[in-house]
């Protein structure tokens, strides 16, 4: 579904802030693959997800996202494909507008926009369905600006309206970190559960090994730039925070440190 | 006692006329300075040019409704042009705005030949009023309500579409929109295009009311259209966009009463312009001072 294929990116190269956050990596994702992305600081997971993205150009490579080539195309057009959170609450949705307004921009995602009303009624009865889905009392409150939501409830949305249309790729970047840590657990249990009902190919980075190990069927570590442990399956399932540690460092020649990873 | 009341009747009815007429340029600038978030020094030129090419318009000899038409497409052009800096040529909005500021100052004095251009005794969008009997200020007030109705209720539609909630979206947080597969350059110079559309027509209204078009004009004019849609929030609310719409016709009323007001008690007209400024700059600092004025509030009400 998703074919990341010998990418290389450096920040601002030939000055003195050069910066190589990603060296020729390859990942390749099948379709309901639920791949969790681990890392230091620094090791270029949000980059990798960006590059999916399109935020910024790649100087080798390529991104195939279900048989087509994606790697020359803007952010915005790519976004037809995919569903985005972003680490903060606020990234993902749009603060002045309604809860309903904002899902209903969600909700034409890769349509061209046209003069045609921007939220119909039926969609009104949809949203309200899903909302209430999410148990945390959204559904009664369509036309209450998001800026005035909690941090999890905005990360809720931002997961619905990511699903909404259903993306070919689902991605996540550290969607929790930026929240207290019952809220975190809440909005994971969301996330798990939009992903299992509509079946989503997700790539998922976070900084909690635990949440790492605990979701998805496939668990990727990286460190300065490359891809250094791939565990799929049966394997990943027996999988503790002490193996892990250890099979970086074999992997990697270097000891794992990251404090807010190990901590949490 | 019975003839100063009128005295003042007749200037605030002035006053009225002319505020309807820059609640239409107001409007323009909300759409810029709230809408899309970008404070936009194009509106300095283009009000210009919507007086310039009406009055050009007008005296060639075409039909005045025709030239205040040509004279709002000529605005959307000077709205495109600062669209394309920005997006295209990622010039910052601020100065992307004033670069097509500066080059209307030249494009304007092009479109007269001279500085200024008169329009006494010429047919104007107000003449088909003043021939149903009625005088030139309410002639204004009637066309100038018609128009503001007019555009508030097309706004309030377009904002409401998938285009217009996409532009909405775009000032508020361009990541998401991205994100949504929305192009944020298309959103932003649509804007842009639509605020200095209504500007350069207001300009056209403005010329045509006061029977002259001026190249200078424009000078101050982002600062008045700051003040109007300040002034309509603070005093009549934003609760939401409907009557937002509408405070920003009261906002550029109000400002023109209160400007009549202080000259009528004597302020000289050419302090004008640095009270508005002040007007402006305290508006718009009033969040700070609430911020300071909080904790004292609270250790009151803590005492109590």
């Amino acid at each position: 579904m998703l074919n990341i294929t010998g990418v290389s990116k450096t920040f601002n190269p030939g000055t003195v802030n050069e910066n190589t956050v990603l060296r020729d990596v390859s990942v390749h994702l099948k379709e309901g693959d639920f791949v969790t992305l681990i890392g230091g600081n620094g090791a270029g997971k949000s980059t990798l997800l960006n590059v999916v993205a399109g935020v910024f150009n790649i100087d080798t490579g390529s991104v195939v996202i279900d048989n087509s080539d994606v790697t020359s195309l803007p952010e915005h057009k790519r976004a037809a494909v995919l569903g985005r959170v972003f680490q903060d609450p606020m990234m993902g949705t749009a603060a002045n507008m309604g809860i309903e307004e904002n899902l209903a921009l969600a909700y034409r995602r890769g349509k061209p926009r046209t003069l045609k009303w921007g939220v119909t009624h039926k969609e009104k009865g949809m949203y309200r369905d899903l909302l209430e889905r999410l148990e945390l009392g959204l559904e009664d409150r369509l036309n209450v600006k998001v800026g005035l939501l909690s941090g999890g409830q905005r990360q809720a949305l931002t997961l619905l309206m990511a699903t909404l249309k259903k993306p070919k790729v689902l991605l996540l970047d550290e969607h929790t970190a930026a929240l207290d840590p019952k809220t975190a657990v809440k909005v994971l249990e969301i996330s798990e559960q939009l992903i299992s009902d509509n079946n989503l190919t997700t790539l998922m980075v976070t900084h909690n090994m635990r949440d790492a190990i605990k979701h998805g069927n496939r668990l990727i570590m990286m460190h300065e730039g490359r891809i250094v442990l791939d565990i799929n399956g049966e394997e990943k399932k027996r999988l503790t925070v002490e193996d892990l540690l250890k099979r970086f460092g074999r992997a990697s020649g270097a000891e794992f440190s990251d404090d807010r990873a190990l901590l949490s | 006692m019975k003839w100063v009341n009128l005295i003042m009747l007749d200037i605030i009815l002035g006053a009225i006329s002319l505020g309807l007429l820059w609640a239409v340029m107001t409007v323009g600038v909300f759409i810029t300075y709230r809408v899309l978030n970008i404070a936009d020094l194009t509106v300095e030129g283009s009000i210009a040019m919507g007086a310039a090419i009406a009055a050009k318009g007008i005296t060639v000899g075409l039909n005045p409704f025709i030239s205040t038409f040509i004279a709002l497409l000529g605005g959307m052009v000077a709205g495109l042009c600062t669209g394309l800096l920005h997006t295209r040529l990622k010039i910052p909005a601020l100065l992307s705005g004033i670069l097509t500021m500066i080059a209307l100052w030249s494009v304007n004095l092009r479109i007269m030949g001279k500085a200024n251009i008169s329009l006494l005794r010429m047919v104007t969008v107000y003449s088909p009023f003043e021939k149903l009997g009625l005088d030139k200020t309410n002639s204004i007030i009637l066309l100038g309500v018609l128009c503001t109705a007019g555009i508030i209720s097309s706004l309030y539609w377009f904002f409401g579409t998938e285009i217009g909630s996409a532009i909405r979206a775009t000032g508020n947080n361009p990541h998401m929109v991205r994100a949504q597969g929305i192009n944020t350059d298309t959103t932003i110079i649509l804007g842009l295009v639509l605020s200095n559309g209504l500007v350069a027509t207001s300009g056209a209204l403005i010329a045509q009311s006061q029977g002259y078009a001026d190249v200078q004009m424009g000078t101050g004019a982002i600062v008045i259209g700051l003040a109007s849609v300040i002034i309509g929030e603070v005093l009549f609310g934003k609760k939401n966009f409907y009557t937002r719409l509408i405070s920003l016709v009261l906002g550029a009323v109000t400002y023109r009463v209160i400007i009549a007001l202080v000259l009528k008690m004597g302020m000289p007209a050419n302090d004008l312009k640095l009270f508005t400024a002040v007007t402006v700059a305290v508006a718009l600092s009033l969040p700070v001072f609430k911020q300071y004025l909080a904790p004292i509030k609270k250790s009151v009400k803590g005492v109590e």
